[in-house]
């Protein structure tokens, strides 16, 4: 029987020819990634491996501190000021505040991840660059100093859910949207332990941005990974990050798939996840009255140059509505000095919004935007659970950048044709 | 390993690793001071109620949400004794393992046995006894390797013998 990428990229890791999903194997590991907040714990942990003193493969450990930077605190500071130590020791890859961002933007921009390899990271949202082709996934930080030490990982092979979207997508949807609608569908547990394997004519045309989103997303349906096969879109892209040696794998037409769901996405709407689950989404049509407080645009989900175009293009000529703040986080440096040179940042702080440096701050109510009591916040980041960005008793919705964007200045949520028809029609 | 025992504290489906470690608390590394926001955002009095090898029994996909390890961390340290669910988001589990703290998946243990009830818990046999109601419910066992992993006390083990035969070789 033939294999799926994922079993393919495995069993290659593992040194073997094929592998079966549900047996355990030991494989080796392409990049380690680490946050400051994983590489704390791993740090400690990694000095208690009898025998290990380094890293075993330095350029293979990556290190980003977007949790709480630029340092919140004194406790933050002291706690990068401890990692930024080791990494440094180690000659490992560090990417500091200035050169970097969030890490799950970082790293695909420098070109470190690409198709084939495996990949692990101390942080759940790992995911991401399976939308580039490769195994990824999040692990704890004891994975994390065991796969320092000894450049290996195990991992238990994920039976693979096969999703395949058809037809063309309406205007203003894009993956945060086709992610939402899925995860609605199958739950927060539909893909518990397995790929998500994404696939179908619809996705064609979707930017890498959107790519992204989808496999970062997958972890919010309880998947281990979510993974895209190379297309032109994914070579362009590699191009022009300079990641140029890479090998290609597909599923065999006849692989196993344990579950197999067929959506006709252009029967989908701009959709909105509503409090506090992320499977909870509805289309932005069936939101009703919902009055915010807070919006934020970007973070590593939605924090990708084309995301920042599309808010852009909703809030150009418009103004936040009073009561709102509209925080506007790029994904990384990178995205930032683009926003720059494209005149979005002058669009943003015409419409009244504050755009952050590259940070998760507000995501996870760290800094930079945390909600209060009984606040609502619209964000496109990628979790509504209940505390995540602030208060107990805050509520959170997400959606993709365009609704965000249009929310800020309706001050209620709506979809972006409202306002963006609003000024074509004035 | 050693028989665990103690009173169940029950919760629903889907309790996510932001309310059992908050994110403003997740700077902190060290597990009596984590161990002080255990369950912060689902339960304010959980630190206070629990005594030490209480065990918490609680729905389908434990642990869901973000991979930080200090969510397992701060519950060991908390004083609990294992986790018993019908199913554990995956990012939890294996840092439970490489931690070398005990989970039990069973369907049937989540469904039957009520908060107060006084429960056995036989690691190696996966065997649960409610001593309340007097049922047994049996776990899923672990495959080999993460036994290994387990008996070991956690990952650090597996890698330490793997350092020392490379040495050796
Ligand atoms: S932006 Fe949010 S989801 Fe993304 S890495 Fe940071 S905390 Fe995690």
């Amino acid at each position: 029987m033939g294999l799926t990428i994922s079993e393919k990229i495995l069993a290659r890791h593992a040194g073997r020819d094929s592998v079966e999903p549900g047996e355990i194997v030991m494989v080796d590991v392409d990049v380690v990634l680490a946050n400051e907040l994983s590489a704390a714990l791993a740090i400690d942990e990694f000095k208690k491996i009898e025998g290990a003193e380094n890293i075993l493969r330095p350029d293979s450990a990556v290190f980003v501190p977007d949790h709480f930077t630029p340092n919140k605190d004194i406790t933050t500071a002291k706690l990068v000021q401890r990692v930024r130590e080791f990494a440094l020791s180690q000659n490992a890859r560090w990417f500091e505040v200035g050169r970097a961002g969030i890490e799950h933007c970082v790293l695909p921009q420098n070109g470190i991840v690409g198709p084939g390899q495996v990949i692990i990271g101390g942080d759940s949202h790992t995911t991401t660059y399976g939308a580039l082709g490769a195994f990824s996934t999040g692990v704890g930080s004891t994975d994390v100093a065991v796969a320092w030490a000894i450049g290996k990982t195990w991992l238990r092979v994920p039976p693979t859910f096969k999703v395949t979207y058809h037809g063309q997508l309406q205007p203003w949807v894009g993956g945060k949207d086709l992610i939402l609608y899925t995860i609605g569908r199958i739950t927060v547990d539909g893909a518990t332990y397995m790929a998500m394997e994404f696939h179908g004519e619809a996705l064609a045309g979707l930017p890498m941005a959107g790519r992204f989103t989808m496999a970062n997303m997958s972890i919010e349906a309880g998947a281990k990974n979510g993974i895209f096969h190379v297309d032109d879109v994914t070579r362009e892209y590699l191009a022009s990050v300079r990641h140029t040696s890479y090998t290609e794998y597909s599923s065999d037409p006849d692989a196993h798939y344990e579950h197999e769901i067929e959506i006709d996405a252009s029967q989908i709407e701009p959709q909105v996840a509503f409090p506090s689950i992320p499977e909870n989404a509805r289309p932005v049509s069936q939101a009703g009255d919902v009055k915010v407080d807070q919006v934020v645009i970007g973070t590593c989900t939605n924090g990708w140059i084309e995301d920042m175009r599309e808010a852009a293009q909703v809030l150009r000529g418009h103004h936040v509505a009073p009561h709102i703040r509209c925080i506007v986080v790029p994904g990384s440096q990178e995205v930032q000095r683009q926003m720059v040179k494209e005149g979005l940042m002058e669009i943003f702080m015409d419409a009244d919004c504050i755009v952050s440096t590259s940070t998760c701050g507000p995501c996870i109510g760290g800094h930079m935007g945390v909600l209060g009591e009984y606040e609502v916040c619209l964000s496109t980041t990628n979790r509504n659970f209940v505390g995540r960005m602030g208060a107990r008793t805050a509520e959170i919705y997400l959606a993709n950048p365009a609704v965000a964007a249009a929310t800020a200045v309706a001050g209620h949520i709506v979809g972006p044709d409202e306002v963006v028809g609003r000024r074509a029609a004035a | 390993m050693e028989t665990l025992r103690g009173r169940v504290w029950k919760y629903g489906a889907n309790i996510n690793t932001d309310v059992i470690i908050p994110g403003r608390y997740c700077h902190l590394t060290d597990p009596q001071e984590l161990a002080k926001y255990c369950m912060a955002d689902l339960d304010t009095e959980f630190v206070d109620k629990i005594k030490p090898g209480d065990i918490i029994v609680a729905g389908p996909n434990f642990g869901c949400g973000s991979s930080r390890e200090v969510a397992p961390v701060s519950i060991k340290a908390s004083g609990i004794g294992a986790v018993v669910a019908p199913s554990f988001a995956r990012i939890f589990y294996r840092n439970a393992i490489n931690i070398g703290f005990p989970i039990f998946e069973s369907s049937d243990a989540y469904d039957e046995i009520n908060e107060g009830d006084e429960v056995e818990i036989d690691p190696d046999s996966g065997t649960i006894t409610d001593l309340t109601t007097g049922k047994q419910y049996q776990a899923k066992g672990f495959p080999e390797f993460l036994q290994q992993i387990m008996a070991r006390g956690g990952l650090r083990g597996y890698a330490e013998e793997v350092l020392a035969s490379r040495t050796q070789a």
